[in-house]
């Protein structure tokens, strides 16, 4: 469900499944965006963004939800990032956004992942974020990134 | 400094054969959360960790890391060893700690350059 100010004309569109624990789409998924904006000449700091972006929010999907999905639609003014899920959903966002926060479990954080950054690695990268969340439910989260006004 | 020279002056096992070894180094990052090297990492560096799963791949990939330096000869599963040559990342590993790696590293990039 997209509001207003997410609706546009996509001209490319990348999309993903994520299935629970499936840590490799992640790295997997923004690589190959990470090529696509390169071939389309984009700035390196838009790419580097988008890529973070696009492996923090896959990873939490992978971390914390049963399934999900992750698109990626790139427009000549903005790169939108969605991911949608079905899982256990965000009671407290307030505290999800705070660095070093984290849910996940011991067996995931010693692989390195769970560092409580994702979320504020992802608000640090994006022109917008808007998390919509239901516990119990799933959480769908929606950065985007605006071509013409940083660098 | 190449990776195969940085790699010969500091006497690093190499697991990955001809991986990388003439792509020059400028750089490099220690850390084992993969959020922070997503986030900090530099182009054109060394990641020296002692995570050994296969996501690291996943990481370096993305960020076009030159190659994972694994500290303390920590051992490693075959399968990340050859899906890391498929994706053009070469896998070093020394005897000495994360902390002398990076140490002798750091000297040997600022006397390189």
């Amino acid at each position: 469900m997209l509001n207003d100010s997410f609706r546009f004309t996509p001209h490319i569109t990348l999309e993903f499944k994520i299935g629970e624990k499936d840590f490799f789409i992640a790295g997997e998924s923004a690589s190959r965006v990470k090529k696509t904006l390169q071939q389309l000449g984009m700035k390196q700091d838009i790419i580097k963004r988008t890529a973070i972006i696009i492996y923090e929010a896959a990873m939490n999907v992978a971390i914390h939800a049963n399934h999900g999905t992750l698109k990626v639609y790139i427009d000549p003014e903005v790169i939108s990032i969605i991911t949608e899920d079905e899982g256990p959903g965000i009671p407290d966002i307030e505290l999800a956004m705070k660095e070093g926060y984290s849910t996940a479990s011991h067996e995931v954080r010693e692989m390195g992942f769970g560092a409580g950054m994702g979320l504020p690695n992802i608000k640090q990268c994006s022109d917008e974020l808007d998390i919509d969340t239901k516990v119990g439910v799933g959480t769908t989260l929606k950065a985007k990134i605006c071509l013409n006004n940083k660098n | 400094m190449t990776l195969g020279e940085l790699s010969e002056t500091l006497g690093f096992e190499i697991l990955t054969g001809d991986t990388n070894l003439k792509r020059e180094i400028k750089s490099g990052y220690v850390s084992d959360l993969l959020s922070d090297v997503i986030a900090n990492i530099e182009p054109d560096s060394v990641w020296i960790t002692i995570q050994r799963h296969i996501n690291i791949l996943g990481v370096a990939k993305l960020k076009d890391v030159a190659a994972i330096i694994i500290p303390r000869n920590l051992q490693l599963d075959k399968e990340v060893i050859e899906k890391a040559k498929e994706e053009n990342i070469a896998i070093l590993r020394d005897s000495r700690s994360a902390f002398e790696i990076s140490g002798l590293i750091y000297n040997a990039l600022k006397k390189g350059m």
